[in-house]
């Protein structure tokens, strides 16, 4: 079996005590952040990165990796607890969750939620570690044209799955590409919106961007909504669920594990959508549908083991085809990147030890989330009561001086600041900011592959619909466009997004 | 921005959703013959069409000189004129709609955090360079924290001390970044 070759050898790569520890460290800053509201994971990688500068990548990306997932436990925790959903993919889990605590059975919410987040993880890892390889086969046949259609399905199916309205989207993604390939061109090497500033031949830096979008610009809303946040934290009296609990989530759990995986791997995916989509089906399936909003417990298993399988699944796309699918996964590409390495799926073959590191630490990183959010959970809950007036200057400052020393320049920090107020605004004006990192990410790759197939084809610009696999992608676009624009998908897309 | 000022409420959540449809606010009005009342009757959406517009603009009228090359060779023009193009006419199509189909008005938007912690991000990256990590750090918290009204001064001052042993601890020494810490 290869498959068993591998995962050992992933083993042998994440078992060393320095992966481990810095996986640890992953997944504690990944909990930590999931607890508190206003700070997500784009901002604390993009924090994150320049202090990632002297590690070995696996270490890097293992820690990187761990704060994304574990800040889908952490999120849980203070949902159910205190009905604050510390990141937008536990919003759901508030529902049922809190209600369970009010009626003063918030351990075997939490419980529950533990086990199938750890189950998710375990399945989705697999999951990553099976299909990731054959995957990774058939991007090799990928040509220039190939790239393009790729990146359009996944800018148009990051339309689709987001929310709010589809043509601002759209927009925003426009948006996103412009400024993605700001600098000097990497074919002519004239130099584009570069407005006479030298630091910004080699383009605008990704961090600058997120920090800006995700950062700053959450940190003013926050502190204007300053909504008092009490924390009524409910009691917990002991973990165990029974057996009815149990009994009532085990299939719950299997269902929010498919639906999370399978979301997590389309473009534009990841996480939050899993979880709303998880719970939307439970409710449409139960007996009894009334029962939820007032603590069921399938609505609390379903959409943590969802936003946990979305989370892993999510690296599929970037580690076979270089393409990231989310917000979180565009910071990834920047990590790689950093470290000299270039997604695709030259990663599988080249570089074994950090592909199959990376998988096997998601595991351990899974079993230590496990630990570290149940028995502990006091200490996180007390993490609560530290007031916003004393974290954001903090925040803050981090944000600040991870913008400086990506590359030791101020003026990075001041294009984050334009890009703090550009994101406040979007904020204001309902538009969100995802799809933007993710054009922004994708415009060099995209304009490039362009020229590339263009001139392959000696200008002939029916290449992409004669080659039958750019052809099947631009179809898979069309298609998802397609039933978006129908009135009655529109419909349920819009009541799913709703809950 | 000639906003009507709109009611201060506590909680967005709370109010049912006919209160937060806006109300048509200062007609554009338009002599041409005879007199249309135009409307913004979705100002989230207007404001962002503007956004997106004159973002487009920009692209098509800063990127007019870059060479345009052929779809075979494409020049450096290429790809940002056609983006540019894209965003006007998203952009166009997304204020024209606001014009008749009807949204929720812009919250309020509070000056207070937003000036003072855009400040604090911009003292931060005028002076880390020129008078060092020690004042810049100082500066940056003690600006910020006047974001909030709920800040207090004395922890503020605690705050930034350990806030300046945090950063100076972790980040120049820990891991070695290269920070001047002091003006001279």
């Amino acid at each position: 079996m290869e498959l068993l070759s591998d995962l050992q050898l992933g083993f042998t790569v994440a078992l060393t005590l320095q992966n481990l520890l810095y996986c640890f460290v992953g997944v504690l800053l990944g909990t930590l952040i999931g607890v508190l509201p206003g700070i997500g994971p784009v901002a604390t990688i993009a924090m994150l990165l320049p202090a990632t500068f002297t590690l070995p990548p696996v270490s890097a990306l293992i820690m990187l990796a761990g704060i994304y997932y574990g800040a889908q436990y952490g999120g849980s925790t203070t949902a159910i607890l205190v009905n604050i959903p510390g990141e937008s993919s536990s919003v759901v889990t508030c529902l049922d969750g809190y209600a369970m605590a009010r009626q003063g059975r918030a351990g075997p919410a939490l419980a529950i939620a533990a086990m199938g987040s750890f189950f998710a993880g375990t399945v989705s890892t697999l999951t990553l570690a099976m299909f990731a390889p054959p995957l990774a086969e058939i991007a090799f046949q990928f040509g220039p044209a190939e790239y393009f259609s790729l990146m359009v399905l996944g800018l148009i199916a990051a339309i689709v799955l987001a929310r709010g309205s589809l043509i601002k989207a759209i927009a925003m993604i426009i948006l996103g590409l412009l400024l993605g390939i700001v600098g000097a061109d990497t074919n002519t090497g004239q130099f584009r919106f570069t407005f006479g500033l030298p630091q910004l031949a080699d383009g605008i830096g990704f961090v600058v961007v997120a920090m800006g979008l995700f950062g700053f610009s959450e940190i003013i809303a926050n502190l204007e909504r300053r909504a008092k946040r009490q924390v009524i934290m409910a009691e917990i009296k002991g973990l165990m669920p029974t057996r009815e609990d149990l009994a009532a989530s085990w299939k719950a759990v299997l269902r929010g594990t498919g639906i999370g995986a399978i979301l997590g791997i389309l473009p534009g995916g990841g996480a939050v959508l899993g979880s709303f989509a998880a719970y939307t089906l439970e409710k449409k399936i139960a007996k009894d549908p009334s029962r939820f909003g007032n603590g069921a417990i399938e609505g609390v298993a379903a959409p943590e083991s969802a936003n946990n399988a979305g989370a892993q699944t999510s690296f599929i796309p970037l580690l076979t085809l270089g393409i990231p699918s989310n917000a979180v996964m565009a910071l990834m590409v920047g990590a790689m990147t950093i470290h000299g390495i270039t997604p695709g799926p030259q990663v599988m073959s080249e570089r074994p030890e950090l592909f199959w590191g990376m998988i096997a630490s998601m595991w351990i990183g899974n079993l230590m989330l496990v630990i570290l959010n149940l028995p502990l959970i006091g200490i996180w809950v007390k993490l609560l009561s530290v007031p916003y007036r004393l974290l954001y200057p903090a925040i803050l400052l981090f944000c600040c001086i991870g913008v400086y020393s990506l590359n030791n320049s101020a003026i990075d920090v001041g294009l984050a600041l334009f890009f703090g107020l550009l994101g406040y605004l979007f904020i204001k004006l309902d538009c969100e900011p995802a799809p933007l990192l993710l054009g922004f990410v994708l415009g060099p790759m995209m304009e490039d592959n362009l020229r590339r197939a263009m001139l392959l084809s000696r200008g002939n610009p029916t290449v992409f619909l004669t080659r039958p696999l750019s052809l099947a992608l631009l179809l898979v676009a069309l298609a998802l466009l397609m039933v978006v624009v129908l009135p009655a998908v529109r419909k349920k897309r819009e009541e799913a997004f709703q809950e | 921005m000639h906003h009507s000022k709109p009611a201060r409420t506590a909680v967005c959540g709370q109010r049912n959703a006919c209160e937060r449809i806006a109300p048509p606010f200062t007609p554009i009005k338009a002599y041409t013959g005879r007199r249309l009342n135009v409307r913004i009757r979705n100002p989230r959406n207007f404001f962002a069409g503007v956004i997106f517009l004159s973002f487009g603009l920009c692209a098509v009228v800063v990127g007019r000189d870059y060479p345009m090359g052929s779809a075979l060779r494409m020049g450096a023009g290429y790809f940002p004129l056609v983006l540019g193009a894209l965003l006007v006419v998203l952009g166009a199509v997304i204020c024209a709609t606001s014009l008749f189909i009807p949204g929720e008005k812009v919250e309020p938007i509070g000056l207070r955090p937003l000036l003072l912690v855009l400040t604090a991000i911009g003292a931060f990256a005028v002076s880390v360079d020129s008078i060092g990590l020690v004042a810049a750090t100082l500066v940056m918290t003690l600006v910020a924290a006047a974001a909030s009204p709920e800040s207090r001064w004395r922890e503020v001052v605690i705050l930034s001390i350990a806030l300046l042993g945090l950063s100076i601890g972790v980040f120049a020494y820990g891991l070695g970044l290269p920070f001047k810490l002091l003006p001279f």
